[in-house]
């Protein structure tokens, strides 16, 4: 991995609710290279989309550690350092519908970060650098008036995506940024976002609920279950060897797009339990086929099984440093 | 630069004109509101006679070729008072709401905006004011503050502030928890910048639906008002005042009564009709 640009370190967000605090992202724990894109997946409610907000501080976390270039952000206060941060760690929403202000057009929907952060002294200078976004995202100079009303959802998103890139971030949370859009346009944008990071030197967290979409951009992928971590590999090890029950389960609902090959299918049964009373031990543990009598006592670490591809599983607790297949596992995982 | 940005200025102010032309009963009132301003405007060209001079020989006349609406119980030409009650009318109108606009805005956009304790504070007293009857409370202002026209609308215009504040606050509720505020917030906005560029211009389309209607019942307000005798001195041609002087000879000489009467039911009718066309044509999502 090259040298680390973002760490994660026991990252916790708890919402109050009447209930008691339900804990949307639990000790989460991550690191993220220069240049590289991390694939956050897992399912709706799983926590995904909070870690990455808290990660930028839209929403601050209750407790742990978030080290940009080697400082904890989360020790700023100072209006100036924030700005900074802010400056240089940008976000990419999923709904390009409701992420776009109605009433701005696009020009002033992409010089907005520029104006709030006091960029550009000139209207001129400004417009320069609106058009040097457009440009970059492949957004035609004639949208420069357009409203987002007139345009359709991949063109929203570029906006998106160039508000994201005027400030010059060097990190971009990516939340769902191709889930709300049809599935030509999101292979457009997909391609788009791999161009910009080959050329701009980028660093993605990339929040998905799709694997297909993870596995075309992500370098490495972090499954999530329920406010934790279960699983973190590179994505190839991922895909042909995933270790956690839970991670072989998401995989093996990938459909396979040739005929006479069948996978067995891992079907889950039950519901995800709250995460406002998650359940002692490890999370996943009442839906685990593999569930053995300590599960439910205690909650598995993550654990390095060599190569970077760490798993929070008890199964694995006398192998260490090993990469065995668990007894069920499926077959060409990768479809290929 | 400059002029590009006129022009999109005026390119949306076309677009807005477009949108209002299709409704014909919004056109219909924004002529008459536009007739009633240039009548207010040119008062002294277009009436006859003075607004104060007594005729007692022409006490109570039907009305006839020289006095077209009559006379009223002093001999003032009906006309020429009706036309100048125009200018009080609408002043008070346009004022009093402004007043309400820009307070109850400003507190709802507050409320809504940062929530939890400011919220409550706000809106409870605003729940206050509330409780009492608008035209009770705008009687117990303009009494405690006297009559006259200054006085007028500020007790019209505080009446009605809380109306504006619960319909900012309620937009705002709606908008603030839109995806595009909280990328303002990631570019690190300030809260002054979130709320200025994104939240009140999003905010703004039922306040000014709501500002047209409560001008109509301003005007009403101020009317009433004057019709108890709280609000202008008999002297000045209000309508409302009109109403109240012709009150006591309705059953003899009803024109007296009538043709203020008339002139209040006009207006508020063409400010009713155009506040429901500004809300058609400033919806965004019944943009075609």
């Amino acid at each position: 991995m090259p040298d680390k640009l973002l760490e994660v370190k026991h990252l916790k967000k708890y919402f109050k609710t009447k209930k008691g605090p339900l804990r949307a992202v639990d000790d989460v724990s991550f690191s993220i290279g220069k240049g590289e894109t991390l694939g956050l997946v897992g399912e709706s409610g799983c926590g995904k989309s909070t870690c990455g907000r808290a990660i930028i501080r839209l929403n601050d976390p209750n407790s742990g550690e978030v080290l940009f270039e080697g400082k904890n952000i989360l020790d700023f206060h100072r209006r100036a350092d924030l700005r900074r941060m802010k400056q240089e760690m940008q976000i990419v929403f999923q709904d390009p519908y409701s992420s776009l202000n109605p009433r701005l057009n696009t020009q002033d929907l992409i010089a907005d970060p520029l104006v709030i952060n006091k960029i550009g002294s000139n209207k001129e200078e400004i417009r320069q650098k609106v058009l040097e976004a457009m440009d970059m995202v492949g957004l035609e100079k004639r949208l420069l008036d357009a409203y987002p009303h007139e345009l359709d959802g991949g063109r929203r998103q570029r906006i998106g995506i160039a508000r994201a890139l005027v400030l010059n971030p060097k990190f971009i949370v990516m939340d769902e940024p191709v889930s709300a859009l049809d599935v030509s346009i999101q292979a457009q944008i997909l391609n788009l976002l791999s161009e910009l990071q080959d050329d701009l030197g980028l660093t993605y967290l990339f929040i998905a609920h799709n694997l297909s979409v993870v596995k075309h951009i992500s370098d490495r992928i972090a499954v999530m279950y329920l406010g934790k971590i279960v699983e973190v590999a590179n994505y190839r090890d991922i895909f042909i060897e995933p270790l956690h029950p839970y991670s072989q389960a998401l995989l093996s609902a990938i459909p396979i797009p040739k005929r006479h090959i069948k996978r067995e299918r891992i079907i889950l049964e039950g519901d995800v339990p709250s995460p406002v009373n998650p359940p002692d031990g490890c999370r996943f543990c009442g839906r685990c086929r593999m569930a053995m009598p300590i599960c439910s006592e205690t909650s598995p670490e993550l654990k390095d099984m060599g190569n970077g591809h760490k798993v929070a599983c008890h199964l694995y607790d006398d192998k260490p440093a090993e990469t065995t297949k668990p007894a069920e596992n499926t077959k060409s995982a990768d479809g290929k | 630069m400059k002029d590009k940005k006129k022009e999109r200025r005026f390119m949306r102010l076309k677009e807005f004109w477009r949108r209002l032309k299709k409704s014909k009963m919004a056109m219909f009132g924004l002529v008459i509101l536009s007739l009633l301003v240039a009548i207010a405007i040119f008062a002294s060209v277009i009436a006859p006679y003075s607004y104060s001079e007594q005729h007692l020989e022409n006490k109570n006349m039907k009305p006839n070729s020289e006095h077209i609406f009559g006379c009223d119980d002093l001999g003032r030409d009906i006309f020429t008072r009706v036309i100048y009650g125009s200018r009080i009318s609408l002043s008070v109108g346009f004022i009093a709401v402004g007043i309400a606009v820009v307070f109850g805005g400003l507190l709802g956009a507050v409320a809504g905006y940062f929530g939890g304790v400011t919220d409550n504070i706000i809106m409870r007293s605003m729940d206050i004011l509330l409780a009492v009857p608008q035209i009770l409370l705008a009687i117990s202002i303009s009494a405690a503050l006297g009559t006259g026209l200054v006085n007028l609308m500020i007790a019209v215009g505080i009446s009605s502030i809380p109306q504006y504040a619960r319909i900012m606050r309620a937009s705002v509720l709606t908008v603030k928890d839109q995806e595009y505020i909280e990328a303002t917030h990631a570019a690190g906005a300030t809260h002054l910048h979130t709320i200025i560029r994104h939240i009140i211009p999003n905010c703004f389309a039922p306040i000014i639906v709501q500002a047209t209607l409560g001008v109509a019942f301003a005007i009403l307000t101020a009317a009433g008002l004057s019709f108890i005798g709280l609000g202008l001195d008999p002297e000045v041609p209000e309508w409302g005042a009109m109403l109240a002087g012709g009150r006591q000879y309705i059953r003899d000489f009803p024109h007296i009564t009538f043709f203020p009467g008339l002139a209040i039911m006009i207006t508020i009718f063409a400010l009713n009709v155009l506040g429901d066309g500004f809300r058609d044509a400033l919806d965004p999502k019944l943009r075609d």
